[in-house]
């Protein structure tokens, strides 16, 4: 019983209502400690000497009179990062792209860094750093890269998923192609066949908070690390890899995040912190730069994308494919794959293909951003949709209600869905005063649906009966928005006492066994799973002191609201014992009350959205305001209602940047245009409208409490969403993102000549 | 090595000294020199409103005012809002309408909110949301938080 | 780095020139600092002007307004006889950042800065504004279409400072109104600026006008054939197609990050005319 995974329906005490976050107060005074928050004493101020290049041979790094600088303790390069991969040719990337190795792959690609006692004796230690760069030809453009005579990014990479097994290196990183079906017949038996490409433009997460970390590292081998992250877990075994040091004796421990959105899943300078803190014997305080942020850690792709979407005059989709190149950076990664697989998750088809492109270009390492992938193929996808709906007179809506997957349809990426929300998000939308509403001159109106996986993954869990029958859990997923709260009343439910005696900590790698990142919408899907069992493991501690106490056998105890009971006529005469009894006498019974739980959650349940987008478009300049947003999605079971809200209005917010003004300009050279919130615009307050949501819940059957992943599905309709409405209200379909007023405005004109 | 310079200022209602470079911002001050980790560095450049303060009561971006210029001057941060241990109703709102996520944009937000308030105590929508333009949220698509600072506009207005 | 901060202009004149090294003013720092944080420039001396009594304050006098160099566009935006009077001045200054840069930049500082696309700039040249600079050893004052020579350069020697900005008297049914475009709804630099200023005769016709362009050529542009184009026009449709016809032929932009040669062109028209209207509903026009 402890560890069944299966949606039990029931009526929530805990779950489900909206108490104030036990966060709340250290954030709202600045008391909260995150990334770059933390001091140690005799620390050292880290700088990271990068690449001006987007390609080029490192053919000397001349560190001698940086090293002979008054107050510099350390300068490292590559040489202090000793290849010990081992054959692992992903570790093998992340160190290169940690620290350049032979070659500058990037505009931002890290050479050489220094500690020094202060930030402007490192900055001089930097600038006497003496580089000789031979610069290479480069490639930046994702459709340049996969061209024959395009310069070479990685020489060392051939491409995976084809057949026969190449002879030569290749941009092209990987291959993936997901489907099923015939497409060819499918698109024969067409009434209508519509054919159209795409371009989505690099974005980034744009978390307000740059990487920090705090790295000491002894000579005996023993290492410290405070680091704002997503997964210090991870941080921990590829950091010690990296190092050669044993993964136990790296503690890593998490401040709290200031935004991560995946960007901070991945490892980008804690490396060369530790490097520096090791060479130096002193701990080193190691800050990004905005500017840094933005050159040199995981930015989305950018991609191009063919769609070609064949129907029947009935509304049916007879065959539907989509050709994705996206690119990765420097360094090979499943991004293309990724769109592959969520391309027509939507719908049910019979005959379907997708074929994604992973392709290397001289950019940073591509990194994950909220459901990664999955926006630019929806955009490309849904627009496409709507071409479709309006040649066959079909209202968009209708459209993709006829073709929406439903339980027991075969995904186009392979598993079989179970109860999933797609069909009823698309009857909220009908439903939806949204759709109602008056629209006013030069504005138009778009609907999207989007789609993503949820993960589960390695987790580990203690739960822990203080003597006055308080609670601790102790979790290793690092909480970005709110998990603390939801786990604490997930803890709260199952054990059924208060929320307010519950306290939830995150701890670090020291105290629990591995955890999985805090990505893929996992957090709490994965804790919260392995609280549930943990507090069942509890429980079961509990009645057996239960049954101690009074003598009884413990078949014949039960737990229920946060009490154990004598069950049976013949223990009538027994009183119940409460947690907080149980818990003063725990050190007479047997010693401390706890559960434990370690497992690989699964079954995360897929989430649907549809969003309704109302924008306004004017007439002369192009200049867009979103005058209306609606969000509704499947979140299984709303755990804590008010943070699935703000994951649903924070994604959109996201998605509605990116829609209309996010992109990484790049010039002839290959070096970042904008690396800064002024030229990378993400929405400010003024940019937005408030953002309706609606929750709706359709239990995921492979969790207790139903519970889906939340947190990323939002960022993905809102391209089309908006791509949609700008498209209804200039009259001419949008294939090129974002959808920025100069972009707005050609398209308009090039279809008026 | 720069010489140094002895700054004497008032922050959040103490006497406070300091020394610094004169080429150090007040934000790098507050952080590194007095421990007030409140106040953020998201850009360093004013796009981003993290290391809000106000400087004799206006709202700046604590990144660009170097450290000397307090000299003489009123420094408020994040870490004087609260009145010893009761909260300002901004900062109780925000935790109440889940105002916000990650945290780490809330310290300048509620520094800008507070300077919006203190100079308009009846704000529109639209007015709450330009004066706020200043402070980017990437968590919460600044939905919430605009809720709250209405709804502490209205509790204030009733006191 | 030393940090000075002298109680008078010619104080402040001085110390910059003498300066062997590289010197800089310091208003509201809202690009200068920028620039230190970017690694641009690295002054080796930094004059604060804000302690320099000449310089703080808006004046009101029978000649028009004084706006001292170091009074921040917050400041302006609170003068309620400034707004009145010089509306598009005053706007222009207030599109500069959020508010945590409105209480510190300047509108001297935005002309000093002299980036193509200074908002307060195109403003400044419709209203006919004029800067008294102060040197070491003597004072002059410029039109301010003069001051700014191309991106990043003024014709100020070395040694002189901007001690304040001055606003000709405003004439009876007289309006002036600026616009930029900008892809967001705040915090961008503006891809196009259109400054107009106009006075208009007992019939409500336009005797005289002034229409600047900014963000468009590598310095902020008087364009005379726009003024010219309306000039004895009640604005009608005729007189502000020639208008559109004007500012686009005085456009010479680039492409860049925030906008392409032909979107800035098309856009000049179009902020141009709106300011027109705008300034020409201001002056009582209908």
């Amino acid at each position: 019983m402890a560890n069944d995974t299966k949606f039990r329906n029931r009526k929530f005490k805990a779950v489900g209502t909206r108490p104030p976050r036990p966060d709340g107060l250290d954030k709202v005074t600045g008391r909260a400690k995150y990334g770059a928050d933390t001091f140690a004493p005799g620390q050292l101020v880290g700088r990271v000497l990068r690449s001006p290049h987007a390609h080029a041979q490192i053919t000397r790094i001349d560190t001698s009179k940086a090293e002979k600088l008054n107050g510099v303790k350390a300068v490292i390069t590559s040489k202090d990062l000793p290849d010990l991969t081992d054959g692992d040719s992903d570790l093998y990337d992340t160190l290169e792209n940690c620290m350049a190795r032979d070659r500058a792959l990037y505009d931002g690609h890290a050479v050489a860094a220094v500690a020094a006692i202060d930030a402007p004796t490192a900055r001089k230690a930097l600038k006497l750093i003496r580089v000789t760069y031979t610069i290479l030809p480069h490639v930046t453009d994702v459709d340049e890269a996969i061209k024959p005579d395009a310069p070479i990014v990685q020489p060392r990479v051939y491409t995976s998923g084809v057949s026969p097994k190449p002879k030569s290196p290749s941009n092209v990183a990987r291959v993936s192609e997901f489907g099923h079906g015939d497409v060819e017949a499918g698109f024969k038996a067409a009434d209508i066949i519509v054919e159209k490409s795409y371009k989505t433009e690099q974005t980034h997460q744009g978390y307000i908070e740059p990487h920090a970390c705090l790295a000491s590292v002894g000579p005996d081998g023993h290492g410290e690390l405070w680091v704002t992250t997503q997964g210090h877990f991870v941080f921990r075994n590829t950091c010690a890899a990296l190092l050669g040091m044993d993964v136990a004796k790296l503690t890593v421990t998490p401040s709290e995040v200031g935004g991560g959105f995946g960007g901070k899943t991945h490892v980008w300078m804690e490396p060369i912190a530790l490097a520096l803190s090791r060479k130096a014997n002193r701990p080193v305080k190691l800050e990004m730069t905005r500017n840094e942020v933005f050159r040199s850690t995981g930015p989305t792709s950018s991609t191009s994308i063919d769609v070609k979407i064949g129907v029947k005059k009935n509304g049916r989709i007879t065959a539907a494919s989509a050709y994705l190149r996206y690119h990765d950076g420097a360094f090979p990664g499943i991004w293309a794959m990724l769109g592959a697989m969520t391309s027509y998750a939507c719908y049910d088809l019979k005959n379907v293909k997708t074929v994604g492109y992973d392709i290397l270009v001289n950019r940073p390492k591509v990194g994950a951003y909220r459901a990664p992938s999955a926006p630019m193929a929806a955009f490309a996808v849904e627009s496409t949709i709507n071409e479709v709906a309006t040649k066959i007179g079909m209202d968009p809506i209708d459209f993709r209600i006829k073709n929406a997957a439903k339980e027991g349809t075969k995904s186009s990426y392979g598993p079989t869905y179970g109860p999933i929300g797609i069909g009823p998000t698309l009857a909220a939308v009908k439903k939806h005063p949204h759709m109602r509403a008056q629209l006013k001159k030069n504005q138009g109106r778009g609907m999207a649906c989007g789609f993503w996986f949820n993960f589960g993954g390695e987790t580990c869990t203690d739960l822990n009966i203080c003597v006055d029958g308080t609670v601790t859990l102790t979790v290793g997923t690092v909480d970005l928005s709110g998990s603390r709260t939801s786990l604490s009343l997930i803890a709260a439910e199952e054990l059924g006492i208060p929320y307010e005696r519950v306290k939830c900590n995150i701890s670090d790698t020291a105290s629990l066994g591995h955890n999985d990142m805090t990505d893929g919408s996992r957090g709490t899907f994965s804790s919260g799973m392995s609280i549930i069992f943990a507090a069942r493991n509890a429980i079961d501690d509990l009645c057996q002191r239960a049954a101690d106490t009074w003598g009884i056998p413990v078949k014949d105890v039960v737990w229920k609201d946060g009490r154990a009971l004598a069950k049976g006529k013949k223990h009538r005469k027994l009183k119940s014992l409460s947690l907080d009894d149980l818990a003063a006498a725990s050190s007479n019974t047997g010693g401390p009350i706890a559960g434990h739980s370690q497992i690989v959650a699964d079954g995360a349940g897929v989430s649907f959205a549809s969003h309704i987008c109302d924008i306004e478009v004017d007439p002369e300049t192009s200049a867009t305001k979103v005058v209306r947003y609606t969000v509704i999605q499947d979140a299984g079971k709303a755990v804590h209602p008010d943070y699935v809200e703000g994951q649903f209005q924070g994604g959109a917010a996201q998605g509605i940047g990116w829609a209309l003004n996010e992109e990484y300009v790049y010039d002839e050279n290959g070096r970042l245009q904008n690396p800064g919130f002024l030229d990378y615009r993400v929405p400010v307050c003024s940019d937005l409208p408030f953002i309706d949501t609606q929750i709706l819940e359709i239990p995921n059957p492979n969790h207790p409490y139903g519970i889906r992943g939340v947190g990323e599905t939002s960022i993905v309709p809102p391209l089309a969403a908006i791509g949609n409405a700008v498209s209804d209200v200039a009259g001419v379909r949008m294939t090129h993102v974002p959808m920025s007023p100069p972009r707005i405005r050609k398209a308009i004109k090039d279809k008026q000549a | 090595m720069m010489a140094g310079t002895l700054v004497s200022t008032i922050i959040n209602g103490d006497q406070i000294e300091f020394a610094c470079r004169p080429d150090e911002t007040l934000l790098e001050v507050l952080r590194n020199r007095l421990g007030l980790t409140g106040s953020k560095e998201g850009c360093g450049t004013g796009d981003c409103g993290a290391c809000s303060i106000t400087l004799d009561g206006r709202l700046v971006c604590s990144c660009l005012v170097l450290a000397v210029e307090a000299e003489g001057r009123k420094v408020n941060t994040i870490e004087g809002l609260a009145d010893g241990d009761t909260l300002h109703p901004l900062q109780t709102n925000f935790i109440n309408h889940a105002a916000l996520q990650c945290g780490v944009c809330t310290p300048g937000l509620l520094i800008a909110s507070k300077a919006l308030l203190d100079r308009n105590p009846n704000p529109t929508d639209e007015e709450i949301r330009f004066a706020l333009a200043g402070n980017l949220c990437r968590c919460t698509g600044y939905d919430k938080i605009v809720h709250a600072v209405k709804a502490t506009a209205k509790e204030l207005r009733k006191q | 780095m030393k940090y000075q901060t002298p109680s008078t202009t010619k104080e402040a004149a001085v110390l910059i020139k003498r300066e062997r090294g590289k010197a800089f003013v310091l208003a509201g720092g809202t690009d200068l600092m920028v620039r230190m944080k970017i690694g641009l420039i690295e002054p080796d001396l930094v004059v604060d002007i804000k302690h320099i009594s000449a310089m703080q304050s808006i004046k009101k006098s029978a000649s028009g307004f004084r706006v001292g160099a170091a009074v921040s566009a917050a400041k302006m935006g609170e003068n309620n006889a400034l707004k009145k009077a010089w509306p598009g001045v005053v706007e222009a200054a207030n599109l500069i950042g959020s508010d945590q840069i409105q209480n510190r930049c300047t509108i001297a500082g935005n002309l000093c800065n002299a980036s193509p696309a200074a908002d307060a700039v195109p403003a400044l040249i419709a209203a006919g504004a004029k800067v008294n600079i102060v040197g070491p050893q003597r004072r002059r004052t410029v039109a301010v279409e003069k001051v700014i020579t191309g991106p990043g350069t003024t014709s100020l020697a070395k040694g002189e400072i901007v001690e304040a900005i001055t606003l000709p008297k405003r004439l009876p049914k007289s309006g002036d109104a600026y616009l930029r475009f900008i892809p967001r709804s705040d915090m961008d630099i503006a891809v196009v600026g259109a400054g107009v200023g106009l006075t208009l005769d007992n019939n409500g016709v336009i005797k005289s006008a002034r229409v600047a362009l900014g963000a468009v050529a590598p310095t902020p542009l008087l364009v005379a054939a726009a003024a010219k184009a309306i000039v004895g026009t009640k604005l009608n449709k005729a007189a502000l197609e020639k208008l559109t016809v004007a500012c686009t032929a005085a456009c010479d932009p680039i492409d860049d990050m925030r906008g392409t040669v032909e979107f800035r062109t098309e856009i000049a028209g179009v902020l141009a005319r709106r300011a027109a209207k705008i300034a020409y509903k201001r002056a009582g026009g209908k």
